[in-house]
């Protein structure tokens, strides 16, 4: 049995765990306080101006104090953006998976615990929606609700989309990865116990097996929490996902594209830093865990 | 008889998967834009639209109306494009070419690359150079495809201007109506960057692959017993060894050739390569719906048969298989 005590003691112990786990909470708390901490609120018109546009880094020459990192086309501070724009993808990693994790969940137990016709029926689907790509699912699915509504339906359902799209084609992570702990314990004795004194099959499944699988859960969780941003920020930057009047870290990119012939780096530069370095402690935090909590567990085997 | 039942067995799943893409393709035609508004505007009165639409079958059942979309799609007729005013499978397949270089450059470098990295990384796991390859393939990982591309066209294409970003430069005309890139040097120098591209999201996760199965397989009896044998240390290696790795290996390449297709549309976009993926793209914003279908089935078509060629090969090298539903 694992100890969070023990894990914690390990996690000190660790320097690289130690600074990804410093990062990831700067970055959230960034993306928490952004109304708070940022210098300017890039979606209120009111504080744009259009002779602030393309500026350079506060250091560079022609650059402003106010903008620390510059501003883009449209005059608003990158640094700003980036705050804003980092919480619109954590929300939506989180989201994605939160619906992953439910669905992948409750079929993972339900494959699991029935056995039979139904697992082999699960686990098939599992595989085929594996081979799929969620990548490629994801761009036709939202290709699709692109071409189907005007621009501004879609811009108000866009995240609600996108977390159901990356949620839904990911599930048979969580659902493989629950099945396997449920086949390990569902012989144990305590489920033969909870079994004889005729707790129907849904609490044995629920309140007795479930908590016993989640340290794999959580393993994963982390790492699909990275997948999901960098498919997000994918989906943003080919114009399907968020749009760019609300901008995840994916679609200021994309308005910052065009810019780098210009010359004018920073504003595709800076956010590419924090989506790569977001995703970099996230894919650290899970590679650590992994190995912490569950040895047997190996990234190529997914 | 074995093979000819595992074949049976793939057969019947290609189809059904086809099946299934195919009523996602009618039911978008089915539902995404008025064929009517994009063949006589909006001037005509709403009885000859009735009467256009009773003799175009669009008031015809749903299953009669799949069935016809069907029967046209197996002789190869997806409608024609909104934009092109040419059939859309013909668009596709003009742009085929592209994106299939494309794939074919990548592949290669991914071969070349993964396959000694991930072998020098398992046999010399603790030197300093495994070492730097194994942190910079989890730092690889986490860098989506889209900024290495930007990254290239920043570097090579703007800031150093040693390579084209952009297209697919001079091509040559085969007579099969193939246009190829790869006999000019000016195609060769557009294909580098998008193919190092493409081949980049790969790679670190094949040779984390590689050196992990070639550590589990050096560790077997088999192996050990070769070693005793008196086999030298590279026969060894590369012929028993690394033949078994190859098997896991090949079986998560079958799996990512969907992720691969997905690619080609982020690579193609950032280096406007005239491919599918590209055409796809611009496709989904002008709303162009019977070539959306075209893609969509395409790509499908494409993603089975190669499913189904991987499966094979995989029977083949796996010097143990069961082949799925034969009894053992």
């Amino acid at each position: 049995m694992i100890s969070w005590r023990g894990v914690f003691k390990r996690f000190l112990s660790d320097p690289v765990a130690m600074a990804a786990g410093l990062v990831l909470l700067v970055l959230v708390l960034m993306a928490a306080l952004a109304p708070l901490l940022a210098p300017q609120n890039p979606y209120d018109l009111m504080q744009l101006d259009i002779m602030d546009s393309e500026m350079p880094p506060a250091w560079k020459p022609g650059g402003d104090e106010r903008f620390l990192l510059g501003t883009d086309s449209q005059g608003r501070g990158v640094l700003s953006t980036i705050m804003y724009g980092t919480g619109i993808s954590l929300l939506i990693g989180l989201g994605a998976v939160v619906v992953q994790g439910v669905l992948g969940i409750t079929i993972g137990l339900l494959a699991g615990y029935k056995g039979g016709w139904i697992d082999a029926f699960l686990m098939r689907l599992a595989d085929i929606q594996l081979s799929l790509s969620t990548l490629m699912m994801a761009i036709i699915a939202l290709a699709l609700f692109n071409a189907a509504f005007d621009a501004n339906t879609y811009a108000d359902y866009a995240i609600i989309m996108l977390i159901v799209v990356i949620g839904v084609a990911e599930w048979p992570k969580f659902a493989r990865t629950v099945r396997s702990s449920v086949l390990g314990e569902k012989n144990k004795e305590y489920v033969d116990a909870a079994r004889v004194i005729g707790l129907p099959a849904r609490r044995i499944m629920w309140g007795h097996i479930l908590p016993n699988t989640l340290t794999p859960v959580l393993v994963i969780s982390t790492i699909q929490v990275a997948e999901a941003i960098m498919i997000e920020a994918s989906l943003s930057f080919l114009g399907l996902g968020m749009p760019t009047d609300r901008p995840s870290l994916g679609s200021l990119i994309r308005s910052g594209f065009e810019f780098i012939f210009s010359g004018s780096w920073w504003i595709t530069f800076y956010p590419a830093i924090v989506l790569v370095v977001l995703v970099l402690a996230l894919n650290l935090l899970g590679d650590w865990l992994r190995d912490v909590l569950n040895p047997k567990l190996r990234r190529g085997d997914n | 008889m074995h093979i000819l039942a595992f074949l049976i067995r793939r057969a019947v799943q290609a189809v059904i998967v086809m099946f299934v893409i195919s009523l996602i393709g009618f039911s978008i035609q089915d539902n995404l834009g008025d064929p009517l508004r994009e063949l006589v505007g909006q001037s005509v009165s709403e009885e000859e639209r009735d009467a256009l639409r009773d003799e175009l079958g669009l008031n015809d059942p749903f299953f009669v109306q799949y069935v016809r979309f069907l029967g046209n799609a197996v002789q190869g007729d997806l409608g024609t494009s909104y934009f092109f005013k040419r059939p859309a499978l013909e668009v596709i397949m003009d742009k085929f070419p592209a994106t299939f270089e494309l794939v074919l450059g990548a592949v290669f470098i991914f071969v070349t690359v993964s396959i000694p990295a991930g072998i020098y990384c398992a046999i010399h796991r603790d030197s300093w150079f495994a070492r730097i390859i194994m942190t910079g393939s989890i730092i690889g990982i986490s860098i989506p495809v889209f900024l290495t591309a930007i990254f290239m066209v920043w570097l090579f294409g703007v800031e150093l201007g040693w390579l084209p970003a952009f297209g697919r430069g001079d091509t040559v005309a085969l007579p099969w109506g193939w246009d190829t890139g790869l006999l000019t040097l000016d195609g060769w120098s557009h294909l580098i960057l998008p193919s190092i591209t493409l081949s980049s999201i790969m790679l670190p996760l094949f040779i984390r692959l590689i050196r992990a199965e070639m550590l589990e397989t050096m560790g077997t009896d088999y192996v050990r017993f070769a070693r005793a044998k008196g086999l030298s240390t590279s026969r060894v290696r590369y012929v028993h060894a690394f033949r078994n790795t190859l098997l896991p290996v090949v079986t998560v390449g079958g799996l990512m050739i969907g992720t691969l297709i997905a690619y080609t549309i982020l690579t193609e976009t950032v280096f406007q390569w005239p491919g599918m993926g590209f055409l796809f793209l611009e496709a989904v914003n002008r709303v162009d719906t019977p070539l959306i279908i075209a893609y969509i089935i395409v790509v499908g078509l494409i993603f089975v048969v190669v499913n189904t060629l991987v499966d094979f090969v995989y029977t083949l090298i796996n010097p143990m298989v069961k082949l799925p539903g034969a009894k053992a």
